[in-house]
């Protein structure tokens, strides 16, 4: 549709050319447009009760962000991701919002995993000099871009991981020192948050999936999750030339009883209060998918397999570029209706927990769980806990236990924290055995701030970001290592090397611990005290100094007096 | 003739009036400096103002809208993503296009003296910038728990009337405004515009020094009080208000009485040149852009060339990309720790052995040197 847009101006101008000044030259052929966008919605139903749904729009661009002249016109990708990428020579970027925990026993493995709080890692170009100083600029322009106070990132809580968030895009080099992970978990997201996020899409929140992202309904669940992620990609199976993706990713995991109902009945309408009416016209494919591998008796027209993490699912399949899948009343509205499984569901094979333990406000104990539950193979798994400076960790107490043993890690690296500069960053490959739990444990003592640097809301408490826990779990089912475009979205956000295991990154809870709060209105306090007892001291003393004391005769009562009268009188001395 | 001649000085006149205003753009820096749920109401207080300068017609890059706590998707509230202005649940002013640009810990007195006088650190995005000229009118409006002479910001700082009013006088230093509207809806208000000595500047506020500013209604199902009483009728007045109306400010002085609002609204005109009577509502509120009409015709130069992409790389690069190993476990075990650079010893560590030298010889004497050496 667009492209027939062009040629028509084109030869338009070729004919208003013709006329009047024939020595101009008009470019001939129109350039094929390099960029390509893709939208999907997959909806899983839970054995909880509750729905998920994952909306992922991605967009291709066969461009050159690092040239010397910069890109100056945009189609599909937007220009304000275009010009951070070019100005601060990134080669990644993932920028993550959520509101919620992600509940893995309950709801199994989301397709991109996310913390709760806003997470921001960049992997720059390694033509970048001062990491620190683009890392600092570019926190505060996205903070302008997204409308959220990422500027709040600073080196007290920026890591430097060495091992863990590997690029996710292409690329041979892997300098760590090129890498900035920081996480806000205290950040809200509401819609001010969702907005600029939906004017980064081609089609806006006008047209396509994106038609269904009100925001009413998508805060009323129990998680909210929304991402821009950037990277290079092959643009074919060759992979001799590369294009810059651009993927935003939008969870959600509808409540059962929150919205009010019994039933495990779930319409769009439901879930959206709106139903699809077109595909975006700008989008070469616009696809929506349903989870049905736990609900075989569905019949419908179109059915598909996907492997996605580690699994084979089957999935119904509407294509909204057809026109037929709107039928006559020209718009979708789905209806899932599941009854729930006698059956436990399938436990996710590696899931963590994470808690503070002890009591008082001076030390405490963080305890990390991580639970194996494969019955014979054991994992290497990839721990990273960055701790803010206040909790002062005491590394010697380190200890990483399963099924009671000792659990050496086989890499370990900290870097110790520095007041007020930059936090704990702690990273152990540890070997998981199968069917176990293993427990990572280390003291802390907590650290009194100095006036200033408390919130406004101190007794709240104070957030320690998620831990990081990033692993290749054994898969059921072959995975596939060639990245074709056929391949849905979903399934293809985390490259596969081999086939018998699948990448998985789980986040575990951010703890709240309270540090010792001072009582803020004791400076008050201790003002009017202190000049209460200096003047009651000073005075009394200066007194006792200066003041000369005279006896004086008490006043004689009236009968006296008169009596004084009269012998006065009479010229006799008085009493 | 004569027809011809009057209808001419009507022109005129109507063409003065259009002019007499002198700005050309209009700003509006909205603060609600209360934190906590059960300060709901400072929230919808700011919205409501927002959403009424908004659907006047200044754009949302024109506007500094700063939220000291999220109202719309706190975990308190019932209906998420909704700030309300009327019980019931009438008025929605949180709405679906909103853009806060200074939230939660970021409301500070600091940064608000800050995007009123421009000293912003270079990184500051434009949203975040109060970009406005000498031909600007700025709107602002200030909403929280006040007291004589002070606003609270957060339950943590203050913001003291006098240093309200030195930042107006940096801002007329600077030539940041042409006109400044400032509105005020806190307990004991009036005292906050006492101070003000710059020119062109009106201000308005809910009460008089010593009375409390009272809010409007509760609502039972969201739990707290809704609205203040003295911004629920002005969002009511400027609810009548469009683009292109010709109320003047008069009308918003007597917004709210004492048998409305129970306190006294107050306002101050002295430091403002023009008449208040002559001044618009939308000269403040509102985003009134002059447009020039020309008959002249202007002539288009040529279209750009497209760039030509380079189409050879293909050819010339056989290297094939790959992607990273996402958990590489034999890499990252045989991965050596930084060697750190050698430092040479630092004054402290050289003066100790120098001690310790010195200490050695003096007991010993020099002729073990040669034993050493």
């Amino acid at each position: 549709c667009v492209c027939a847009c062009m040629s028509a101006t084109v030869d338009a101008a070729a004919d208003i050319q013709g006329t009047s000044a024939p020595e101009t030259v008009v470019p001939s052929s129109v350039p094929q447009p390099k960029d390509d966008f893709q939208e999907e919605l997959v909806i899983r139903p839970l054995h909880s009760g509750d729905i998920y749904a994952s909306f992922q729009f991605r967009t291709l661009w066969d461009t050159d962000f690092m040239r010397e002249n910069k890109v100056s016109h945009y189609r599909l990708f937007p220009k304000s991701l275009g010009q951070v990428i070019s100005k601060f020579s990134v080669r990644e970027l993932h920028i993550s919002f959520t509101q919620g925990y992600w509940r893995t026993m309950q709801w199994g493995q989301p397709f991109i995993p996310s913390p709760p709080g806003a997470e921001l890692w960049v992997w720059f170009q390694d033509s970048v000099t001062d990491v620190d100083a683009t890392w600092k600029e570019l926190t505060n322009v996205l903070s302008g871009i997204f409308c959220a106070s990422l500027n709040f990132i600073d080196s007290t809580n920026t890591v430097q991981p060495s091992a863990s968030f590997k690029p996710l895009g292409l690329g041979n080099v892997t300098d760590h020192s090129f890498l900035r992970y920081a996480t806000l978990p205290r950040e809200i997201v509401c819609t001010e948050n969702l907005t600029p996020w939906k004017k980064l899409l081609p089609c806006g929140s006008k047209a396509g999936l994106a038609v269904l992202l009100k925001s009413e309904k998508l805060f009323h669940s129990s998680f909210h999750s929304q991402a821009v992620h950037i990277r290079s990609v092959c643009q074919d199976w060759q992979c001799k030339t590369t294009s810059w993706e651009l993927r935003q990713t939008l969870n959600s995991v509808f409540d059962l009883h929150n919205s009010g109902q019994t039933k495990r009945e779930w319409s769009l309408f439901k879930m959206f209060s709106r139903t699809l009416t077109e595909a975006c016209p700008l989008a070469s494919s616009s696809k929506l998918y349903i989870d049905i591998t736990d609900n075989p008796q569905v019949t419908t027209s179109l059915l598909s397999q996907a492997v996605v993490l580690g699994d084979r699912r089957t999935f119904s399949v509407y294509d909204l570029t057809q026109e037929t899948t709107f039928g006559t009343v020209r718009s979708l509205n789905l209806l899932i209706r599941w009854k729930s499984n006698e059956g436990e569901m399938l436990r996710p094979l590696l899931h963590a927990e994470r808690y503070v333990a002890g009591y008082g406000l001076q030390t405490g104990e963080i305890h990390t769980l991580m639970y194996n539950n494969h019955p014979y193979r054991s994992f290497p798994v990839l721990l990273l806990d960055s701790v803010p400076w206040y909790l002062r960790l005491y590394i010697h107490t380190l200890s990483v236990t399963s099924k009671g043993k000792d659990n050496k890690p086989s890499y370990i690296h900290y870097e110790p924290s520095k007041d007020r500069v930059k936090p704990h960053l702690l990273e152990m490959l540890i070997q998981l055995p199968p069917n176990s739990v293993t427990e990572v444990t280390v003291q802390f003592e907590r650290a009194l701030l100095k006036w200033t640097e408390y919130p406004p809301d101190p007794n709240h408490g104070f957030y320690v970001g998620s831990s990081v826990i990033s692993s290749l779990v054994p898969s059921t089912v072959a995975m596939h290592t060639n990245s074709t475009r056929e391949r849905p979205l979903f399934s293809s956000f985390f490259p596969c090397k081999e086939e018998s295991s699948y990448f998985v990154r789980i986040y575990t809870e951010p703890l709240l611990v309270n540090l010792p709060t001072p009582d803020f209105s004791m400076p008050y306090n201790v003002i009017c005290l202190t000049c209460t007892v200096v003047a009651v001291g000073y005075g009394s003393l200066y007194n006792l100094l200066t003041r000369s004391f005279q006896i004086e005769e008490p006043n004689p009562g009236l009968a006296k007096r008169i009596a004084n009268v009269i012998r006065r009188m009479r010229g006799v001395p008085p009493l | 003739m004569l027809c011809y001649t009057s209808l001419d000085i009507l022109d005129i006149q109507w063409i003065w009036q259009f002019f007499s205003s002198g700005h050309t753009n209009n700003w509006a820096v909205l603060v609600c400096t209360s934190r906590f749920w059960f300060n709901y109401r400072h929230v919808a207080n700011t919205l409501s103002v927002y959403r009424s300068v908004k659907r006047l017609g200044i754009p949302d890059s024109h506007i500094v809208l700063m939220l000291a706590d999220d109202m719309a998707c706190n975990h308190r509230n019932p209906k998420p993503a909704t700030v309300f202005s009327h019980k019931n649940m009438e008025l929605n002013v949180y709405g679906d296009d909103v853009e806060v640009d200074y939230r939660g810990y970021e409301v500070t007195v600091e940064n608000f003296l800050r995007v009123l006088t421009g000293r912003l650190p270079p990184s500051t995005p434009r949203s975040k910038r109060l970009l406005s000229d000498d031909r600007s009118n700025i709107l602002i409006y200030l909403t929280g728990h006040g007291g004589n002479g002070f606003l609270k910001f957060q339950d943590s700082e203050e913001i003291s009337n006098v240093e309200l009013a030195d930042a107006f006088e940096q801002m007329w230093q600077k030539r940041r405004y042409n006109e400044l509207l400032f509105i005020i809806d806190t307990c004991q208000g009036a005292s906050m515009y006492e101070r003000f000595y710059s020119p062109n500047i009106m201000a308005l506020a809910s009460s008089q020094v010593g009375e409390d500013s009272l809010s409007h209604q509760p609502d039972l199902a969201i739990g707290v009080h809704l609205m203040d009483r003295y911004t629920f009728y002005m969002l009511e007045f400027l609810e009548d208000i469009h683009p292109a109306s010709k109320t003047n400010m008069n009308d918003l002085f007597k917004v709210c009485p004492k048998s409305q609002c129970v306190s006294t609204p107050g306002h101050r005109t002295d430091l403002f040149l023009r008449d208040p009577g002559s001044v618009l509502i939308t000269d403040f509120f509102g985003s009134v852009r002059k447009v020039e009409l020309t008959m002249d015709a202007i002539n288009l130069t040529d279209p750009i060339k497209q760039m030509e992409e380079d189409p050879v790389n293909g050819e010339e690069q056989k290297e094939v990309y790959s992607y990273a190993d996402q958990l590489p476990v034999s890499e990252i075990i045989h991965q050596k720790p930084k060697q750190k650079d050698w430092h040479p010893p630092d004054g402290f560590i050289l003066g100790l052995w120098t001690l310790i030298l010195l200490v050695f010889f003096k007991t010993y004497g020099i002729k073990h040197l040669k034993h050493i050496f």
